[in-house]
């Protein structure tokens, strides 16, 4: 980690988006973590993606658990309101948060032992309920913080820094997310940027549970021969299904295509997903053949990556519950107290 | 035997066998006598099971207006051959018997203390009715028609609360009537009508009202502006959100739109449905969960969050019998402690203690109000008594112009006027800090909120005397809270007393009862009941200005003593534990024989006696 303070100043050339910001106006604290830490990457291709969209950056609501990844969210968009909630209870918190004001844009942060391990279930329920949220899976397969020890997502037969070999079956969060209805799923390497920073743009804009696990070594702990969380083993078995171009709604579209090559897709915000195709086979709105070409693929030792699987036509929790359009912490007694009159009524129904 | 004799004043209890279709007869039974002016105090007694396991169903009739549990039984409606038995063996000297001779009974079964009263239910409606459930359900309505001639209770009453029940469905609305009359007509023509138990018309119930807490206190959380419930299913407090959701949808959907001004999520489990609170109400909501003890062990951790990172959230625990599983459908006091200290460190809770579903509503609401005020947990400590039992109470009260006391939130204008903020800086010296909803201003008011230690800004900090200012703020806050909670309601004694006793929640009924019938033993008490954690200087003066203070509880430990001693450094020598914790709601006659017993022990020669022998002398 560095220690010097971010110098406040802008450089004066910086560029500006559509909103009047610099990519330095979604910058957080200085990092914590270790350099080189594939976290910082993400925090960075986060810092991209929200500029590039011109979000505003306090309409953005930073969720995370705990655990060297619960820990970033400091570290980007300063100005939003975070929240480090409890190991590996995000997603309800994100949920909650989300029911009270439905206005903002989610993001909730976690990590392999966050989400796989001590939270599986609660990540496994938030995918189920279609909260509207981009949910992000910094997975490294250790544990950072406590100093190495094996996470659910480690590959059985990975090894430890102390050459200690994983027995047990990893928890594969991409598959699992996509069993369990989630209308988003993307796997990406925190080494990508390329790759990443489109995914999460589509994945700000996609307004149902959208899900990306992106694998990212831990310097520290588990980026040995021997580990399948690795920089050189991502690089060396990244089997990318495509590449994504993100266009915002109000973009025009103006970069050609060959015929065939690309598979275009609406998401209901009005943003499209161009796929540029790398296996020519993969159709990312086939959620059932997405899952079996994952299984196929990772039974090889790939990590597949890419968008995997997206449903445009998607609805989410709110529009399960039919709430109101008016986020419910703006709600006063005048939409939410029925009043004497009624309870009068009430009473005299009661004898 | 001479058999017993009274009017509006005894118990009839049901003995009835699960999932059999009684409830809603025996809810007939209560009503009725309710619409004849006589108050009536109805419990559930039944089994962690939905088909088949022994139910009861008590009622007290007490003219006089005694709500709480008395004690013994003067009728026993005996349906269940299981538990015959034990059913038999309940029943008062002198009481009666009413049960199904259909099958003849060898004399040995019976008991000749009481009076037994046969009817041949199941051969009346295996001679009326075809169908197996109709036999079933008819039995029941038919033995409410003898009840009501055996009673004397008007059966233009029940008649009429059967056509408010059948209302639009007619078809089912004349066999019950014609159940209700085959059964008065039997009763009549064979039974000696009426036996020595009777209910007369009276004006006794006045404007009261008869609702379950559960259903009280969700109401109270719809009027008190709770938009997002999150729960898991757990006896006895699923018919909180169960209600929450039937007022939601009569209150709360917008007519012009249709769409909803409340969310109702059903967690995963409790640690989920807290979880969806503490993010609600970080998020500007107003939000709450109900749960009971179980589910209090499992929301620990996010309740330690919500204490320390400061967010808004309402706990509704319906206590039941613990420890563990327990006792999942009886009732008990037993998690005050486990609230009002709830999650590791050092932490201390708001608790709310309502009497009754009137109560129940109030509390709801005020508990939603002290949340956003105090930015904290704030727990509204009810029970399987109040919540899953229909109790007498008085009309609901709101008051249009109540607004909601949303606590210190700093807006965009005052941000962007140049407000200080931090997150956590006592600017008034309450040691309640303002804070921000996200997405208020987009430079300004943004903050991490965080389960770790920080300073006033919010800043991460493990410096000991950063940790120390904040804690010790919390403790400032804690202390606002006194002044915040409702206060301690005292009943004095008719004449000066030098005992008090400390009571709360569902032991009200039976301690009203119990005082008086101290004071006729010329056991003169002063009473004084707790409404409310953290506990307010009445508390201690009460205590201070009596010798001794009973405090009646409904668990083993002394759990509220124990809290009095500890937050208050109340000696322990003056406070006597008078405990009840079987399971059963607590009884006036156990709370006074109880103190009685305390009294005589204590050497302490009653008033009245006195009294009589200085005359004498």
């Amino acid at each position: 980690m560095t220690y010097i303070t971010k110098p406040r100043l802008h450089h004066p050339t910086l560029p500006i988006n559509k909103i009047g910001f610099t990519r330095r106006d979604y910058e957080g604290k200085i990092s914590t973590l270790c350099a080189g830490c594939g976290h910082d990457s993400i925090s960075a291709a986060l810092i991209q993606a929200c500029w590039e969209l011109d979000i505003e950056p306090h309409r953005v609501a930073k969720l995370s658990g705990i655990g060297c990844s619960s820990k970033t969210p400091d570290y980007f968009l300063g100005s939003s309101h975070g929240f480090n909630t409890v190991h590996g209870r995000m997603p309800s918190v994100l949920t909650g948060a989300n029911l009270a004001n439905r206005d903002l844009i989610y993001l909730g942060i976690s990590g392999d032992g966050d989400s796989a391990s001590i939270g599986l279930g609660q990540f496994a329920h938030v995918m189920r309920r279609g909260v509207n949220m981009t949910y992000i899976l910094e997975n490294n397969g250790v544990y950072g913080l406590t100093k190495g020890q094996f996470s659910a997502t480690a590959d059985a037969g990975s090894k430890s820094k102390r050459g200690i070999a994983n027995t047990e079956a990893p928890v594969d969060t991409v598959s699992l997310a996509l069993l369990l209805g989630a209308t988003f799923v993307a796997r990406s390497f925190s080494g990508d940027k390329k790759q990443l920073v489109p995914l999460i743009k589509a994945a700000l804009a996609h307004q149902g549970a959208a899900f990306i696990d992106v694998v990212s070594p831990c310097v520290a702990f588990n980026n040995h021969s021997g580990s399948t969380k690795s920089y050189d083993y991502v690089r060396e078995h990244n089997d990318a299904v495509n590449r994504l171009d993100f266009i915002a709604s109000r973009e025009p579209i103006t970069v050609d295509y060959e015929a065939g090559e690309v598979a275009s897709v609406q998401q209901h915000d009005g943003s499209v997903l161009r796929l540029r195709k790398i296996d020519p086979g993969y159709d990312a709105t086939d959620r059932i053949a997405a899952m079996h070409y994952i299984q196929q693929h990772q039974a090889k030792g790939e990590v597949v990556t890419g968008l995997l699987f997206v449903d445009p036509e998607t609805e989410d929790l709110h529009a399960h519950l039919n709430t109101a359009q008016t986020p419910f912490n703006r709600l006063g007694p005048k939409e939410l107290c029925p009043g004497r009159a009624a309870l009068d009524k009430l009473n005299a129904s009661l004898r | 035997m001479k058999p017993i004799e009274a009017v509006n004043d005894f118990v009839v209890k049901f003995a009835n066998v699960n999932g059999s279709g009684s409830a809603s007869a025996n809810e007939l039974f209560a009503k009725s006598i309710l619409r004849m002016g006589v108050p009536i105090s109805p419990r559930n007694i039944f089994p962690s099971n939905i088909q088949g396991l022994p139910t009861w169903y008590e009622v007290r009739v007490s003219e006089h207006g005694w709500l709480g549990r008395r004690g013994g039984v003067d009728l026993m409606v005996a349906m269940n051959p299981q538990t015959w038995d034990r059913d038999l063996k309940e029943i008062d000297p002198g009481g009666y018997l009413f049960y199904d001779n259909s099958k003849p009974l060898p004399k040995s079964k019976l008991r000749d203390d009481i009076t037994v009263i046969g009817m041949p239910l199941t051969e009346m409606c295996n001679a009326n009715y075809t169908d197996s459930r109709e036999k079933q359900l008819f039995k029941n309505i038919i033995y409410l028609g003898a009840l009501s001639a055996l009673l004397g209770i008007d059966a233009g009453e029940i008649a009429q609360l059967i056509g408010e029940q059948y209302k639009g469905k007619e078809k089912l609305l004349k066999p019950n009537l014609n159940a209700l009359q085959m059964g008065r007509d039997y009763a009549r023509a064979n039974l000696q009508c009426p036996i020595g138990l009777r209910i007369e018309k009276r004006d006794a119930v006045g404007n009261r009202i008869f609702i379950e807490g559960n259903s009280a206190l969700a109401l109270g959380c719809v009027y008190g502006g709770a938009t997002v419930c999150a729960w898991y299913p757990i006896t006895p407090s699923s018919s909180v959100a169960e209600a929450f959701t039937k007022w939601c949808q009569k209150y709360r959907v917008d007519p012009a739109t249709g769409r909803n001004n409340f969310a109702i999520v059903q967690g995963e489990d409790e640690l989920a449905s807290v979880g969806i609170v503490v993010g609600a109400g970080w998020n500007g909501a107003r939000a709450f969960t109900a749960t009971s003890g179980p589910g209090i062990s499992l929301m620990m951790e996010f309740i330690g969050l919500a204490y320390f990172a400061e967010i808004p959230i309402t706990i509704v625990d319906v206590q039941r019998g613990g420890p563990s599983t327990g006792m999942p459908t009886r009732t008990q006091q037993a998690d005050v402690l486990a609230c009002a200290y709830a999650s590791h460190g050092d932490t201390k809770h708001v608790l709310l203690f309502p009497e009754d579903p009137k109560e129940c509503f109030e509390h709801a609401a005020i508990a939603l109000d002290l949340a956003d005020r105090l930015q904290t947990p704030v727990f509204v400590m009810t029970d399987l008594d109040i919540g899953m039992n229909q109790r007498l109470c008085a009309p609901l009260e709101w008051d249009d112009q109540r607004a909601y006391d949303r606590g210190k939130v700093m807006t965009h204008d005052e941000l962007e006027a140049g407000k200080d903020f931090g997150r956590y800086l006592d600017v008034d010296g309450d040691g309640i800090p303002y804070r921000t909803l996200p997405g208020t201003h987009p430079t300004k008011g943004g903050y991490f909120t965080r389960g770790t230690t920080k300073d006033r800004y919010a800043r991460y900090s493990e410096e000991g005397a950063v940790y120390v200012d904040n804690v010790q703020r919390l403790l400032k806050k804690f202390e606002t809270a006194k002044s915040l909670v409702p206060k301690p309601v005292l009943t004095p004694s008719k004449v000066p007393a030098r005992f008090g006793a400390i009571y709360f929640g569902s032991t009200s009924p039976a301690m009203q009862e119990a005082l008086e019938a101290l004071a006729a033993q010329g056991i003169h008490v002063n009473a004084l009941r707790v409404l409310a954690f953290p506990f307010q200087d009445e508390i201690f003066d009460f205590v201070a200005s009596h010798s001794k203070v009973f405090v009646v509880e409904q668990n083993r430990d002394a759990q509220l003593k124990t809290l009095l001693v500890n937050d208050a450094g109340i000696n322990p020598a003056s406070l006597i534990p008078v405990l009840h914790y079987d399971g059963t709601p607590i009884t006036a006659r156990f709370i006074t024989d109880e103190i009685a017993e305390i009294v005589a022990a204590l050497n302490v020669r009653p008033i009245k006696k006195d009294i009589k022998k200085d005359k004498a002398a």
